[in-house]
């Protein structure tokens, strides 16, 4: 068991989560080790957000039963900032638009939250400045974007590129990519899978959820799961998501 | 939801840690309580002025006599007992007339260490910060600092009793020129009973070398204040005036009534600066200031006047300060934020009177309210029958924190000229519960969000602001909204 956990970053184990009373997860298991990268995929409607959204930390879910560890601790008694501060990052659907801050101030803001938490000294604005324009270049994002406020009156695009843009920056040890692919096309979801393999190393972990397979063409997963109804019906290798795209959800959902 | 009272919660915990919140025990000279013609011979008598002012006074009292406290505002007080107060307090070591830093007494200068203000090193610093600081201490000025470096530019930085002995036909023709004697109840009771305040001047074509700035701070316990400010940029002149505000905590509710008068002549501008932190009572808006200001700026021809306010404190705002486009081809601005806590009342906004061609205005007021606070917008723009030409344009953002706050926005728009153009937008938000995750999933403390979203909303304006005074806004805007920073 102690070993165990030492391989596993993330474990959840029978976690129940209901909305205004209604049960959305239905008792989900799922064990991520460190370095890998989990696909999960799943029709809509199937409790996909809800995972994420539970696993980040947002407010309005009612955990019913169950638990989750992260790096052994209990995870759900942390607040959002501590998770994040702990190196787990969410790459959002929505990312949210905020008007009048600029990016650059809200990026230096954020590394230095996550850096502070760490007991690292916070950067200054040159340093951050270097770290930053290196970044950038990596992803071949434009400078002229970070200067905007953040998020506010981006493309779809642009938005998913921010969000790799912070992943690149802030370094996380877990990312969760929630349905980060969805409205993109084909160039900007190459620039989102090449930002995310870059990254890949024995001590990155990814898990990425999406409703559909193109992503994992660029983003190799070692295991693939399928959320429907509320539970995994089934986990495989990457040929399981083949397998998807040849015959649909149709008959994972009546199995659920 | 749960985000939202939380911010509540601790937003009602930090009424109890008032950062400025101390009283400093210094003995002071005070007229006797009450209000009538021999308090004003007291005042006039005690600050040995000619006769014309204390005339001036009388004549003010007397009409305020037969005027009646508005009522128009959306504020809501208990009357106010204006036999209760007393009009006058001066520390009395400036009876002894200090004339360097070295002579003032030590817990004054303590008491402004308390509040960041380095005066010592205001003067030994000069070269680095280039601020005069023209400080009051209840109604009397006890230091002024780089005026003979100003005076080298023939520019005039004083305490206004200063300015009555030495440049009595200043003050004598630009006293009363923008706010009369008689404009408004409150106002009215300035004029009758001003103890001290600051007077500038900068001649002909000269630009003012550094941003003048002074602190008020009301420490004399049931002491009213009734600063009066008198700006006058000369011709093609050009100033910065910053002013800023501070109180101790205690129990009484204060009455401040000051009157701030800006005159630009022709092709002069003016850029006047406020960040306003009073006391605003605790969370029952009890022994907050009551703020009952009147400020007003006369344009001449291609003038410009540039009023910019951060108003954090007071448990009762009223002010609106004004532009009168009086020259052709003047220019007004107003850009404000007030922020607004648990029983907070704001009734701010601006008028701008546009009187001669093609005169200009424009109008950015942000409103941010939490707790059971109310904020109201009320502006008034008025396009006179001659102003051809002129245009105004206005934007009023709201943003409310929780529930049980309210704002409101009421803009009086009159215009009689046909080829005027005034444009109005108004818009309210709510702080959301997406923005507060967003950046704490990005590791960012809730708070410090809260912070960043809200200084978000207002950097229009905040950007208004001279640089050092930006980032003390900043920090303002966290701590009228926070437990843990304040």
């Amino acid at each position: 068991m102690e070993k165990n956990a030492a391989m596993t970053l993330l474990s959840v184990e029978n976690l129940r989560v209901a909305v205004e009373g209604e049960e959305i997860l239905k008792g989900i298991n799922l064990s991520i080790g460190t370095g890998e990268v989990h696909a999960i995929m799943g029709p809509n409607g199937s409790g996909k957000s809800t995972l994420s959204h539970v696993l980040a930390g947002r407010d309005g879910y009612q955990v019913t039963e169950g638990r989750v560890l992260y790096k052994g601790e209990d995870l759900l008694a942390m607040e959002p900032e501590e998770r994040a501060q702990a190196g787990l990052f969410l790459a959002f659907q929505y990312p949210v638009e905020i008007p009048g801050v600029p990016t650059v101030s809200f990026l230096k803001h954020a590394m230095n939250s996550v850096r502070k938490a760490k007991g690292l000294n916070t950067l200054d604005a040159f340093e951050f400045k270097k770290i930053m324009d290196a970044r950038l270049a990596d992803l071949q994002i434009d400078n002229s974007m970070v200067r905007r406020p953040l998020n506010a009156g981006f493309s779809g695009g642009e938005k998913k590129r921010m969000e790799i843009l912070q992943m690149a920056l802030l370094e996380p040890e877990l990312t969760i990519l929630d349905e980060t692919d969805s409205g993109l096309d084909i160039d900007a979801l190459k620039v989102v899978a090449d930002g995310v393999n870059a990254m890949r190393s024995p001590d990155r972990t990814t898990l990425v959820i999406t409703h559909y397979q193109r992503l994992l063409n660029h983003i190799v997963p070692d295991r693939v799961h399928v959320l429907a109804g509320g539970r995994i019906v089934r986990s495989g290798d990457p040929s399981l998501a083949l397998e998807l795209e040849e015959s649909g959800y149709g008959d994972m959902v009546t199995a659920a | 939801m749960a985000i939202v009272q939380e911010t509540i919660d601790t937003v009602r915990e930090a009424t109890g840690a008032y950062k400025h919140g101390f009283v400093t025990d210094i003995e002071t000279e005070r007229a006797p309580e009450g209000l009538s013609e021999d308090t004003i011979r007291f005042i006039s008598a005690k600050k040995e002025e000619p006769d014309w002012l204390l005339q001036w006074r009388l004549k003010a009292y007397r009409h305020w006599l037969t005027m009646k406290e508005p009522v128009w505002a959306k504020v809501g007080y208990a009357p106010i007992d204006y036999q209760a107060s007393s009009y006058y307090a001066a520390p009395k070591s400036a009876a002894d007339g200090p004339t360097s830093l070295d002579e003032i007494d030590p817990e004054l200068l303590e008491t402004y260490a308390k509040l960041g203000i380095p005066l010592k090193e205001q003067e030994v610093l000069s070269g680095v910060r280039n601020v005069a600081v023209d400080a009051v201490f209840d109604s009397v000025s006890v230091a002024t600092t780089f005026r003979e470096r100003l005076e080298k530019d023939g520019i005039l930085f004083c305490s206004i009793s200063d300015a009555v002995r030495e440049h009595p036909e200043l003050v004598r023709k630009y006293l009363g020129s923008v706010v009369p004697a008689t404009d408004n109840f409150f106002a009215t009771l300035n004029s009758a009973v001003f103890t001290d305040g600051s007077f500038c001047y900068i001649p002909p074509g000269t630009r003012c070398p550094m941003e003048l700035s002074t602190y008020f701070r009301i420490n004399a316990s049931q002491t009213g204040q009734f600063e009066r400010t008198l700006v006058i940029a000369d011709k093609g002149s050009y100033v910065s005036y910053l002013e800023g505000c501070t109180a101790p905590q205690r129990d009484e509710n204060q009455l401040h009534a000051a009157v701030v008068e800006l005159v630009a002549l022709d092709d002069a501008e003016i850029k006047y600066s406020t960040v306003q932190n009073w006391y605003p009572g605790d969370e029952e808006g009890r022994g907050g200031i009551y703020n009952f200001v009147t400020k007003r700026g006369l344009c001449e021809k291609r003038a410009r006047i540039s009023w910019t306010q951060v108003e954090t404190g007071s448990a009762i705002t009223w002010k609106y300060p004004s532009c009168v486009l009086k020259g052709d081809d003047s220019v007004g601005e107003f850009y404000s934020v007030a922020i607004t806590n648990n029983r907070q009342q704001a009734d701010t906004g601006t008028k701008m009177l546009h009187v001669g061609k093609n005169t200009r205005s424009r109008v950015i007021a942000k409103g941010v309210s939490a707790g059971h606070s109310q904020s109201t917008y009320r502006g008034r723009i008025r396009i006179n029958p001659m102003a051809h030409g002129s245009r105004n344009y206005t934007q009023c953002d709201s943003l409310l924190i929780g529930d049980e706050c309210a704002a409101h926005t009421v803009p009086y728009i009159e215009a009689r000229n046909q080829s005027a153009q005034v444009e109005h937008e108004a818009t309210t938000s709510k702080v959301s519960e997406d923005q507060i995750f967003y950046c704490r999933q990005r590791g960012i403390p809730e708070e410090e969000a809260l912070t960043l979203i809200i200084n978000g909303f207002c950097r229009e304006v905040l950007q208004e602001l001279p640089m050092e005074f930006a980032v003390e806004a900043q920090k303002l805007v966290g701590i009228s909204l926070e437990g843990s920073v304040g």
